[in-house]
């Protein structure tokens, strides 16, 4: 499941120590141990860990039929928690992801019922995604205006647009035979066949991210921008193509949604973003940038995921998986700075046992670096 | 970098040299919104008289007050770089308290209620306040939590349950229908709002404290400024403009319930930054905020005064967004550029 190679390469990023005063886990260990005892990997210990559990006390849960729908309900988020790591790492954010979805459907919808041939649908309908995603990294990554508030706008902007496009209206009259291909599995596993494509996604952006210099490069781009560009990564580019690529993927996610519930609606993804957005900082990249990986927002995805629907199984009211999310996101980030303030504490009170004020101005010192990372 | 942060209204030497009061309305950071709302204002009554006939006055205050109160609170906490995506859940939980303590306590003064759902606002306001000031992680990240767990606790006490304008006092009601001088009562709630929260941040100690945190945080812990303290309070005001808020959608409408308020963040956000606050912080006013709240709710009703379709809406919104960061972006650079030569020729 880990992703040896990511940990093992010398990188940039872990030479600059200036930033990694939150996350106290990576800090000065090597080798295996990084690997082993990293933020993603825990979070992906915390998942092995719930399957078996979920798999021994929760019944029904161990049987196709749940594999195939959890698996069946996870996959937007999955698909698009992939680029969003990618963007994430970089230090910067997409929003609109889910409304490039929506905006998707809302397109096919149309499309569709105009009468035009599924296949040309399709492309069209990716297309759009594209365009979506150059949108944003035109204003992004060309123009330099920040992530944040762009895709704020352009989430409003791209929901607009598939108002604008469908209206209320909601088309439901796709060709059988490919909506139920979406639904079908995998012989008698109860993995759903379209699993075969998103895996493959994975793997294209897991081996991008981790074993190409573009995918280093978006690291050294997460932690210092102006050191980026002095050892020659392309940011300009590197951002504006992670963009379309998120576009892209949130259309195929848009496509994928709606052909498996057969129906093409302005508002289908509404409020996915964030979703993802929890899933993958859950998983262990910093919203700070320059850490993380896609192994461990894959694991916060299924985590979430495998939770909601154990819950659900359980007879659980919706009410407490909403709770669960908030607090699984607060509680992973929340954590570590409690570890690191502790261990500092205890530090330097070991260290400096005779000046009574020395726990005080290492908090101090803590708030100062917190302040300025925040955004 | 730091030049082109600081805020224009502390931004020196240039300033003093071409002043002038023309030249310092050019400059005021709600001009473009307020010509937008202006332009939209009057090119809609043109095509329509109606728009601006009595009813419609009152319809798009009534429509504009609860968006205005949120992104007055809004703008509080993204001056000091930071951000709080939970308020569309701390409305929600605050409308529903207010419609179980009308059940609950038959009889109940209506300023108790105010005061109670603003006391629920502050706390919930708080705990995001003090869990990114104590934890050190990014607001983004602990408000987005907090909108699932105060979500989540809403949908828990709520359930099934909603309580329709007749479970209210008439009296409770009559405040989004009743008027003086053709403003509706929650309106002129949220005008007094506006006017005390601007004079705190332009005229106050921790008021300006908030400008120099969110300009630069570090510059301003260096100068002694109370940080933790400051952001805290900027988390906490909005709690209880989101509280206030949450007692004035009960009062407007029909319903409240375990949904109330979902998806209302980025609209918020989005009003904000459309009125010239500054998503990175340091720059911006309340005022402005309220004027670009003010906006995007005047367009829906514009909209439709004109006849457009309204599924348009939300990509005008959108496009307003978008045009309001590119000139934001060039005040900043044009700010800049003045700085360098005035520094250039005061060496």
């Amino acid at each position: 499941m880990s992703n040896p190679p990511t940990e093992l390469l010398p990188t940039a990023t872990n030479k600059s120590g200036t930033r990694s005063a939150g996350v106290p886990t990576a800090r000065g260990r090597t080798g295996i141990a990084r690997i082993l005892l990293g933020r993603d990997t825990v979070m992906i210990y915390a998942l092995i860990v719930f399957i078996i559990y979920a798999a021994l006390f929760i019944p029904r849960f161990y049987s196709p039929v749940s594999t195939g729908f959890l698996l069946l309900d996870v996959i937007p988020a999955l698909l698009i928690a992939l680029p969003m790591t990618l963007i994430i790492i970089t230090g910067e954010i997409d929003l609109s992801v889910a409304s490039i979805a929506g905006l998707t459907s809302a397109l096919m919808g149309v499309l569709w019922a105009a009468g035009l041939d599924i296949g040309l649908v399709l492309i069209i309908s990716l297309l759009a995604g594209v365009l979506a995603g150059a949108f944003n990294g035109l204003l992004v990554a060309v123009l330099g205006l920040p992530s944040l508030a762009v895709t704020i706008g352009t989430l409003a902007l791209f929901r607009g647009l598939a108002l604008v496009v469908i209206g209320d209206n909601a088309v439901a009259n796709f060709p059988p035979a490919l909506t139920s291909f979406f639904t079908s599995k995998l012989g008698g596993t109860g993995i759903p066949t379209v699993m075969i494509g998103v895996v493959l996604v994975a793997i294209i952006f897991g081996v991008v991210l981790h074993l190409t210099p573009f995918g280093r490069g978006l690291f050294a781009l997460g932690y210092s921008k102006e050191a980026a560009i002095f050892v020659g990564i392309k940011v300009v580019r590197a951002k504006f193509w992670l963009y379309v690529a998120s576009g892209s993927v949130s259309a195929l996610a848009g496509i994928y949604w709606t052909l498996r519930y057969s129906s093409a609606r302005s508002d289908n993804a509404s409020g996915l973003e964030l979703t993802v957005i929890a899933a993958v900082l859950l998983g262990g990249v910093s919203i700070f940038g320059g850490k993380g990986s896609i192994p461990g927002a894959i694991a916060g995805v299924l985590l979430i995921g495998t939770i909601n629907f154990t819950l659900r199984l359980g007879r659980t009211s919706d009410v407490v998986l909403i709770i669960v999310t908030g607090s699984l996101l607060i509680a992973s980030v929340v954590a570590p700075s409690i570890i690191d303030g502790i261990t500092k504490w205890l530090h330097t009170r070991r260290h400096r046992r005779t000046l009574p004020q020395a726990p005080a101005s290492g908090a101090n010192r803590a708030t100062a670096s917190g302040v300025q990372e925040g955004k | 970098m730091t030049i082109g942060t600081s805020p224009p209204d502390t931004a020196g030497t240039a300033m003093r040299r071409t002043s002038g009061v023309l030249a310092s309305v050019l400059r005021l950071r709600e001009l473009p919104v307020t010509l937008a709302l202006i332009a939209l204002v009057a090119l809609t009554y043109l095509a329509n008289p109606l728009f601006l006939g009595q009813q419609g006055m009152k319809d798009l205050l009534l429509n504009a007050t609860i968006v205005i109160i949120l992104a007055v609170g809004q703008a509080m906490v993204i001056i000091t770089r930071n951000v709080d995506l939970s308020v569309g859940s701390i409305l929600g939980i605050v409308a529903f308290s207010t419609g179980t303590l009308f059940v609950a306590v038959p009889g109940i003064p209506i300023v108790l209620i105010f005061l109670s759902g603003m006391a629920l606002g502050a706390l919930l306001g708080s705990v995001n306040g003090f869990l990114v000031t104590v934890a050190k992680v990014p607001s983004l990240v602990i408000t987005l939590g907090t909108l699932y767990i105060y979500r989540g606790l809403n949908n828990a006490w709520a359930g099934g349950t909603q309580y329709f304008a007749g479970d209210r006092p008439d009296s409770f009601g009559a405040l989004s229908v009743d008027t003086i001088a053709g403003f509706p009562l929650i309106t002129l709630i949220a005008i007094v709002v506006v006017i005390i929260i601007a004079i705190f941040m332009a005229s106050t100690r921790p008021g300006r404290d908030l400008c120099a945190i969110g300009s630069d945080p570090e510059a301003a812990k260096l100068f002694g400024i109370p940080v933790t303290r400051r952001v805290l309070l900027a988390f906490l005001s909005n709690g209880v403009l989101a509280g206030l808020a949450g007692v004035l959608y009960a009062s407007r409408f029909n319903s409240v319930g375990a949904t109330t308020g979902t998806g209302l963040e980025f609209d918020i956000i989005a009003a904000a930054v459309v009125g010239g606050v500054a998503i990175f912080g340091g720059s911006g006013t309340v005022v402005g905020a309220a004027i670009g709240a003010l906006l995007l709710t005047t367009i829906t009703s514009a909209l439709t005064a004109i006849r457009v379709d309204k599924f348009w809406q939300q990509a005008i919104v959108g496009l307003l967004i978008l045009a309001a960061i590119v000139i934001d972006r060039i005040a900043r650079i044009r700010t800049a550029k003045k700085l360098r030569h005035s520094e250039a020729r005061d060496v």
